[in-house]
């Protein structure tokens, strides 16, 4: 997500660029096409959930993406209204009226009462139907329909018709899929779990990147050592001994098994290595003037982290933050193995997951849980990345 | 301790774990001086300025500020203040809050913080950009800013870490003036300084030390460096051409000494020498500028001219002497009209030459 994103940013410099060089570097051509190529690769597939997305469902179902702004043939079944409207008119029972559910953008090219022979008669002529009724149905949506016998029944009578529809937009499916789907909780779930699995490991990271930098511990370079070590375990090995010693403390505290505080150490634990990793190298290369400056001036180990260290290092923690947070968000292992099922618990992943196996068929449910789940990520990586480019420490030191 | 000392080294030694770097520094440094430390690279001045300001242990030895033994105590308890080359501002900080952070981590009240940095900032010129961030003020600027924020402390001693060296030269001058200026402001600070720099050494101290490798070489003013340099090392490294050395004979010791240069010609010189330096062969050291042109080949030295270096007020004449493989270097006033490769006579005045015997010592000591 990150490489797409940036990568987008700058494939308008980059076009503009690679033209005036073209003629210098035969391989500068190369290195900017494959990276308009990526920038395909991602921004298509990307472009064509976020159209579907809006699209209605029917015309979801009966063309791609790409053909969302011509109009569309579709069939559909209608019906005209229940039969307590009916009146008598010139001894024959008529029920008239703009067919249910017909959008007047549209326009209908045949028309049929039959399931099996949907499109028999063209728009505007007249259908004799079984015991001498008969239907009309107009291009614009208008029904007649009259018969020597009274309508019966609590519905309205079928009608088939065949119609070209204007492409339509709407928030439709994201309203369904944030009300009725359940993505809405799942939503909230996922920020309930993601917001502190990404501010605790930070927090505890920053500290120990600043020990593990500026203060003189016994031992420094071995816990450096481990903390490198451990970047490569991978999480699957550790994923169910770590449960069962959070069960076996949880138990004793009368914890239950299953916790958002039980998740959030579980990222906290799967992130701090990478985070103590990322500030430490950025945190010691900070210049050792200003920190010594500062302990002439006074200030103690905890001051210097807070007034001098912290704000200086914004730029990686942001990173980190963009990380973790994109990790966390995207994360089904772990949510799987140490949250529940409940709907208070359910994660968007799990959720979408979920979706896939019981709406599998219904791409308008779909594409628009997809886009809410990458809506934040995105959020996150713009609010975040003017941070990763801008340099803080201008001024300071020559 | 008197209560005039400012600050006392007894024995101080350093060393990373084997390495020993400074091998044992005794300086007694009165209040109010301003003390230049200066030596070429690595000779451990910077380590020791770092060492009085606590930002390094001390191996052994005693450091007192004061009066006051301050070995273990942390560099923000010792009334230091201290301004680094690479002028280390918090570069999130504006001006003002980077001279008001060590009050503020000493939570002094408000009106006390914002007289005291007013009146710096007009110390120093710095009253319109009390709200500026680092990153928009020059270099200059950001120097005077270090050395605000020092100020500010009111420390007991000052410490200054090679303050010029990322200046441009026209700047340096001018920074240079300011810190003289604020020498005599600040009448009662001690004041140390590290460089490398001779000139800055020569016109701010009150007294120089001169280091090399580990040891301190001489300690003294200005003009006694100059004029009577202990030392072989003090002799080459103080004065701009350095001075010119050549081996001679001793013929005769006492009150008046009397040598024989390489090319036989005797001298007397109004120094007094030992006897037990009888068998020594001795080295002459006369500085460039205190050579004048000779009419004929009486004269004490002569040589042919391999380079003429011709900077206006001062000429400086490169030459080939029988003396020493190194060339002579002469520094004339104005602009002297001779060419290259041809022989010229040297003479100077007695009492400025200097001897020093085998172990690099000046006999003046």
């Amino acid at each position: 997500m990150a490489g797409h994103e940036s990568t987008s940013n700058s494939i308008t410099t980059s076009v503009m660029l690679s033209l005036r060089q073209i003629r210098r570097s035969p391989l500068m051509l190369v290195v900017h096409l494959s990276v308009l190529f990526l920038v395909l690769l991602w921004t298509f597939p990307t472009a064509g959930l976020l159209i579907s997305s809006f699209r209605d469902k029917d015309q979801l179902a009966v063309s791609g993406w790409w053909k969302a702004l011509s109009s569309s043939e579709q069939n559909i079944i209608g019906r005209t209204a229940s039969p307590d409207q009916q009146v008598l008119l010139d001894g024959k029972y008529v029920l008239s009226g703009t067919i249910e559910g017909f959008d007047t953008k549209d326009k209908i090219l045949r028309f049929g009462w039959k399931s099996k022979q949907p499109e028999a008669y063209q728009v505007g002529s007249v259908a004799a139907m079984k015991n001498g009724a008969t239907l009309t149905v107009n291009s614009e949506g208008s029904y007649n329909m009259t018969a020597l016998e009274p309508f019966t029944g609590s519905r309205g009578k079928r009608i088939f018709y065949t119609e070209i529809a204007a492409p339509k937009f709407s928030l439709d499916n994201y309203v369904e899929v944030l009300n009725s789907e359940g993505i809405g909780q799942s939503f909230i779930n996922s920020l309930t779990v993601t917001i502190p699995a990404t501010i605790i490991p930070i927090l505890i990271a920053a500290f120990a990147a600043y020990a593990l930098s500026w203060m003189r511990l016994p031992g420094r370079g071995l816990l450096i050592a481990l903390v490198v070590g451990l970047l490569v375990v991978p999480l699957q090995m550790s994923l169910i001994p770590l449960l069962q010693l959070y069960n076996t403390i949880g138990g004793f505290f009368g914890v239950s098994a299953k916790t958002y505080l039980g998740i959030w150490l579980a990222h906290t634990g799967f992130g701090l290595p990478l985070a103590i990793y990322l500030l430490r190298n950025y945190i010691s290369g900070l210049p050792k003037e200003i920190i010594e400056s500062a302990r002439v001036d006074g200030a103690n180990d905890f001051e210097i982290f807070v007034k001098i260290v912290l704000p200086l290092s914004f730029p990686a923690l942001a990173s980190f933050a963009i990380f973790q947070f994109l990790w966390v968000w995207n994360d089904l292992l772990v949510a799987t193995v140490f949250l529940g099922n409940g709907e208070n618990e359910l994660v968007l992943t799990g959720r979408l997951r979920e979706l896939l196996g019981s709406r599998g068929g219904n791409w308008e449910i779909l594409t628009a849980s997809a886009f809410v789940s990458i809506a934040v990520p995105l959020t996150v990586f713009f609010t975040l990345q003017r941070y990763l480019v801008r340099g803080l420490l201008s001024g300071s030191v020559k | 301790m008197t209560s005039s000392s400012g600050l006392a080294l007894k024995n101080i030694k350093k060393a990373y774990g084997k390495t020993e770097v400074l091998h044992g520094i005794d300086l007694d440094i009165a209040l109010g001086e301003f003390i230049v430390f200066v030596g070429p690279s690595g000779c451990g001045k910077s380590t020791l300025l770092r060492m009085i300001a606590g930002l390094e242990d001390i191996t052994s030895g005693e450091l007192f500020i004061e009066g006051a033994h301050v070995n273990q105590l942390p560099a923000a308890m010792r009334g230091i203040a201290m301004v680094f080359q690479s002028y280390a501002l918090y570069p999130h900080m504006t001006v003002y809050d980077n001279m008001a952070f060590a009050m503020r981590i000493a939570k002094e009240d408000k009106a006390t913080i914002d007289k005291r940095v007013t009146s710096a900032a007009e110390m120093l010129q710095l009253t319109d950009y009390l709200y500026r961030l680092p990153k928009a003020l020059s270099g200059g600027q950001r120097q005077r800013v270090a050395i605000g924020r020092a100020i500010v402390r009111n420390p007991k001693v000052f410490l200054f870490d090679e303050p010029l060296s990322n200046l441009d030269a026209s700047l340096r001058v001018q920074t240079r003036i300011e810190i003289a200026n604020l020498k005599e402001t600040l009448k009662d600070t001690t004041m140390i300084y590290v460089t490398h720099d001779q000139v800055e050494a020569m016109t701010l101290a009150d007294r120089i030390v001169v280091l090399s490798a580990g040891i301190i070489e001489q300690v003294g003013t200005p003009l006694e460096l100059y004029s009577k340099p202990a030392n072989l090392f003090v002799a080459q490294f103080i004065g701009s051409p350095a001075m010119n050395i050549f081996n001679v004979e001793l013929l005769q010791t006492g009150e008046i000494t009397r040598i024989k240069t390489q090319n036989g010609r005797q001298f007397d010189i109004p120094i007094t020498s030992l006897k037990e330096i009888e068998n020594q062969s001795l080295t002459v050291g006369i500085r460039p500028e205190d050579f004048c042109l000779a009419e004929d080949s009486s004269c004490m030295l002569s040589g042919k001219i391999i380079f003429i270096e011709s900077l206006g007020e001062v000429t400086l004449l490169h030459l080939d002497s029988n003396e020493s493989k190194e060339p002579l270097v002469v520094k004339l006033p104005g602009i002297i009209d001779k060419q290259k490769g041809e022989l010229i006579y040297l003479k100077t005045e007695r009492e400025k030459i200097h001897l020093f015997n085998e172990q690099g010592k000046s006999l003046l000591y």
